[in-house]
C-alpha cells in the first residue's frame, strides 16, 4: 500500500469518526488534532479505533502516545502493513 | 454473532449521504415517514460512529420537543464509573433502533457519588426520565484480592453500599426507572480454578457484588442490564481491552460498543413497553428442512436422528420455550393451508402443535397482509410483532411494506436460527409475572370465544354463556407487578397514557387522596387476570379519572360499564357528586376517542385534542350486565381502610 493509499484511507476514516467532509486540502501529513475543531481528546480514541479496523492493525499505546500529526500515523500504519 | 449483530442487515454503503440527508429533512419541513425512514436506517448493524452521528440527530429531534412518529422520547443518564462520554453516542444512536429517541446527560467521571449527592450537581435540573449506572469491578475494587472471607464480604458490602448510596441519592432526580449494570468478572486468574472456591477471589467477589444486584433487581428497586452476561456471551478476551482501559478508561472492547448499546437500549424499551409480543413463523424452510407442498409428510427434513432435522427441532423447542414466558405464537406461510397444517397434525417429530398457535395464517396472499391480519386478530400492532423467515425476498417485502415489524436476518445455516434470534434480544422482559406464564394460552382461549361469538350470533346470549366474574379490587403486593406493567404497555384502551414506575405506583396506592384498584376477569374458558386499572384523585366534590386503561382482550364483554358502575359508587359513598374524565390523545388511543361519550358523560371542554368529560352521580345508575361483579372495596369499605392506612 502507497504512502498516499493510506493517507486516503485516514481521510475516510477522520470522515466518519468527526462527521465532516475531509479532501486533501483539510488533511495533509501536517495536519495535527489543533487544525481540527472536532478532533478532540474522545473522538481521537474513535479515530484510532476506526484506523485499527480499516487498515486490519493493532497499536500499543506507547505508539499511541507518540503520535503528532497525521503524518506519524501514516508512517505508523505504512510500517505495520509492511511486516 | 453478537459481535458482528448478525441478525440486522449490514450498514449502507453511503450511510453518510443517508444521515445526512434526514438530517437536513428533519430541520425542515418535516414530511411523512421520515421517522420510519430514521428507524430503518438505525435497523442496520452500525459502528460506533455511525451511532455517534445518529445520536447527534436524535439529540436535535430529542431539543427540538416536537414528537416524531414512531419514537419515544426519553432523557437519560448515564452515571458511574470509565469514559461514559464513550458509551453514551452509542446508546443514543442504537435507541432510535428501538424506537427511542434518547437524549444523553452525561455525569462526571468516576463521580457518580458526587453528581447525585452534591445539591449544585446539573443533574437536578437535566429532568431525566431514566438513569444508568455503569459499574467497572477496577473502579470498584474487586479486581484486587481480599484476605479473609470477612474481608471478602466487607468489601462486597462496600462496593454495593456506595452503590446502592448513589443510587437513592439520584432517584429523586430521576422520574422512571433506574437501570444498573452488572459488573463483568476480571478475566486473570489469581489462583486458577480455585478462584471459584476462594471467597477473596475477584472472581468469587464479583459474583457476589452481582448476585446483590440481582436481588436488588427481584426486590422492585432497579433495573438490571447483565453486562456480565454480555461480556461471557461474547467472550472475556474479546470483552475486556487492558490497552483501552489504560489508554482512555473504556471499560470494555470498542469494537463492542454496537452490542453493548443494543443491549442497554432494548432494556430501556423494555421499561417503557416497547418489548415485541408475538413470534411470527415461517414454515417451509424456518420450522422444517424442505416444502411442504412438493416433499409430502414423509419428505420434510425434521427430527432426531439428521443434523439438519435436529437444527429445526431447535428453534420449534425456542418457540416453544418463549410460548412458556408469555409470548404469543403465530403462522404466516405461503401455503395450502391443509398441507400448512398437516405437520402440525400429523408429525410425529413436530413439537410445535397446532394449540400453540393463536394465529394460522396460510394462504398465498403477500407476507406484509398476513402479518397485518394477524396483529388485527391479536389486537395487536405490527411493531409488537418479530417475524422468522428463511427467505431473503420475504424478508426484504415484509421490511419495506411493514417498517415496524423486526425482520431478522438469517445465517446460511439452521443450526444457527434459533441462537440468531435469542441474540437480537426482542422479547426483553423487565419483569415476569403469573400473567405472563399464562398469556399464550390467553389468547388461545380468546380465539375460541371468537368462534364461540360467530356460532351464538345473539351478543346478549353469548356474554351470559361466558360465565363472567369480575372482580375489582384494590393492589396488593401481589398484583403490583402485572399492574405497573399494564400502566406502562397498554397503548390502545388508555384514556390518557400516563406511564407510572412500580415505585410511583406504591406511592400511588399509598396516597389517601388517590383511588387505585385493578379489575380482574374470569370466564369459562380460563382466568384473565387483571384486565384493567383504575386511578382516580379524590376531590370532594368530584372525582377525576387520572388514569383507566383496559386490556383489548377483554373489549366488548361490557367491562368498561362495570368500571365505571364502581367508579360511582366509590366516588357517591365518599360524598362526591360526578366524576370527570380526560381523553388524551396519543397515536395509538384513537379507539377510546368516545370512551366517556358512550358511556353518558358529557363533554365539558376540548382543547388540542385533549377533551373533558363530566358525568353527575345523581342521575346515573347503574346498568344490569351479564357477569358477576365482586367488589369487595365497597362491600367492606377496604377501599378507605387502606387509604387511610
Amino acid at each position: 500500500m502507497s504512502r498516499d493509499d493510506i493517507l486516503n484511507g485516514i481521510r475516510g476514516a477522520m470522515a466518519d469518526v468527526f462527521d465532516i467532509d475531509v479532501d486533501e486540502n483539510i488533511v495533509t501529513g501536517d495536519t495535527t488534532a489543533d487544525d481540527i475543531e472536532e478532533w478532540d481528546s474522545l473522538s481521537h480514541i474513535r479515530l484510532i479505533v476506526a484506523v485499527e479496523r480499516k487498515f486490519k492493525v493493532k497499536f500499543t499505546n506507547k505508539e499511541i502516545e507518540s503520535l503528532k500529526r497525521v503524518g506519524d500515523l501514516v508512517a505508523l500504519v505504512g510500517a505495520k502493513t509492511a511486516a | 454473532m453478537l459481535k458482528s449483530m448478525s441478525w440486522l442487515q449490514a450498514a449502507p454503503g453511503d450511510f453518510r449521504e443517508q444521515a445526512r440527508a434526514l438530517q437536513k429533512a428533519l430541520r425542515g419541513e418535516r414530511g411523512d415517514g421520515l421517522g420510519l425512514r430514521l428507524h430503518a436506517l438505525a435497523g442496520h448493524a452500525l459502528d460506533e460512529n455511525q451511532l455517534a452521528s445518529l445520536a447527534r440527530l436524535a439529540a436535535e429531534v430529542f431539543r427540538s420537543s416536537i414528537p416524531l412518529q414512531p419514537f419515544s422520547a426519553l432523557k437519560l443518564g448515564v452515571f458511574g464509573d470509565g469514559t461514559l462520554s464513550l458509551l453514551a453516542p452509542s446508546i443514543a444512536g442504537t435507541g432510535l433502533r428501538h424506537r427511542l429517541m434518547v437524549d444523553t446527560f452525561v455525569g462526571a467521571f468516576n463521580r457518580a457519588l458526587v453528581d447525585a449527592l452534591d445539591p449544585s450537581s446539573p443533574v437536578r435540573t437535566a429532568g431525566l426520565d431514566m438513569g444508568l449506572l455503569v459499574s467497572d469491578a477496577r473502579v470498584l475494587g474487586l479486581d484486587q484480592p481480599a484476605g479473609s472471607r470477612e474481608a471478602a464480604r466487607e468489601k462486597v458490602d462496600q462496593a454495593f453500599q456506595q452503590l446502592r448510596r448513589t443510587v437513592e441519592g439520584l432517584r429523586p432526580w430521576i422520574a422512571s426507572a433506574v437501570l444498573v449494570q452488572t459488573v463483568a468478572s476480571p478475566l486473570e486468574p489469581l489462583f486458577g480454578s480455585f478462584d471459584r472456591i476462594e471467597p477473596g477471589s475477584p472472581l468469587s467477589m464479583v459474583a457476589a457484588f452481582n448476585e446483590r444486584i440481582a436481588e436488588w433487581a427481584a426486590d422492585g428497586g432497579i433495573v438490571l442490564v447483565d453486562v456480565a452476561r454480555l461480556a461471557e456471551s461474547v467472550g472475556l478476551e474479546s470483552w475486556d481491552d487492558p490497552a483501552h482501559w489504560h489508554a482512555s478508561k473504556l471499560g470494555f472492547s470498542p469494537s463492542l460498543l454496537p452490542v453493548y448499546a443494543d443491549v442497554v437500549a432494548r432494556t430501556v424499551a423494555a421499561v417503557r413497553g416497547l418489548s415485541r409480543k408475538c413470534l411470527v413463523l415461517d414454515l417451509d424452510n424456518t420450522l422444517w428442512g424442505g416444502v411442504i407442498g412438493d416433499d409430502g409428510l414423509a419428505g420434510i427434513v425434521l427430527g432426531q436422528g439428521s443434523a439438519t432435522g435436529e437444527a429445526y427441532l431447535a428453534v420449534q423447542r425456542m418457540a416453544l420455550a418463549l410460548r412458556a414466558r408469555g409470548v404469543v405464537l403465530a403462522v404466516c406461510s405461503k401455503n395450502e393451508e391443509a398441507n400448512a397444517r398437516a405437520p402440525f397434525r400429523e408429525h410425529p417429530d413436530m413439537l410445535l402443535r397446532e394449540e400453540h398457535i393463536a394465529v394460522f395464517q396460510a394462504n398465498w396472499t403477500d407476507k406484509a397482509a398476513n402479518l397485518r391480519a394477524i396483529a388485527e386478530t391479536l389486537n395487536i400492532g405490527v411493531d409488537a410483532l418479530v417475524f422468522l423467515d428463511d427467505n431473503p425476498a420475504e424478508r426484504m417485502q415484509v421490511r419495506r411494506a411493514l417498517p415496524l415489524v423486526a425482520v431478522p436476518e438469517l445465517p446460511e445455516d439452521p443450526a444457527l436460527y434459533a441462537r440468531t434470534l435469542a441474540a437480537a434480544g426482542y422479547f426483553e422482559a423487565v419483569s415476569f409475572s403469573k400473567e405472563d406464564r399464562q398469556r399464550a394460552e390467553m389468547y388461545q382461549a380468546n380465539a375460541q370465544r371468537a368462534a364461540a361469538l360467530s356460532a351464538s350470533g345473539d351478543v346478549g346470549a353469548y356474554l351470559a354463556s361466558l360465565d363472567m366474574v369480575c372482580t375489582i379490587d384494590v393492589v396488593d403486593d401481589v398484583a403490583r407487578t402485572r399492574v405497573a406493567q399494564l400502566i406502562n404497555k397498554s397503548n390502545q384502551f388508555n384514556l390518557t397514557t400516563r406511564r407510572y414506575s412500580e415505585a410511583e405506583l406504591v406511592a400511588a396506592i399509598r396516597n389517601p387522596a388517590k383511588h387505585v384498584v385493578q379489575v380482574r376477569l374470569v370466564d369459562r374458558f380460563g382466568d384473565n387476570g387483571v384486565i384493567a386499572v383504575l386511578i382516580a384523585d379524590k376531590a370532594s366534590d368530584a372525582w377525576e379519572i387520572d388514569t383507566w386503561l383496559m386490556s383489548c382482550r377483554v373489549l366488548g364483554r361490557r367491562v368498561e360499564e362495570a368500571c365505571l358502575a364502581h367508579l360511582a359508587a366509590a366516588a357517591r359513598a365518599a360524598g362526591a357528586r360526578a366524576l370527570i374524565g380526560r381523553y388524551i390523545p396519543s397515536p395509538k388511543n384513537g379507539m377510546v376517542k368516545d370512551h366517556y361519550g358512550k358511556l353518558g358523560f358529557s363533554q365539558d371542554s376540548a382543547a388540542d385534542g385533549v377533551t373533558t368529560w363530566r358525568l353527575g352521580l345523581e342521575g346515573y345508575v347503574a346498568p344490569a350486565l351479564e357477569m358477576t361483579v365482586v367488589d369487595p372495596t365497597l362491600a367492606t369499605g377496604a377501599d378507605r381502610e387502606v387509604a387511610h392506612a
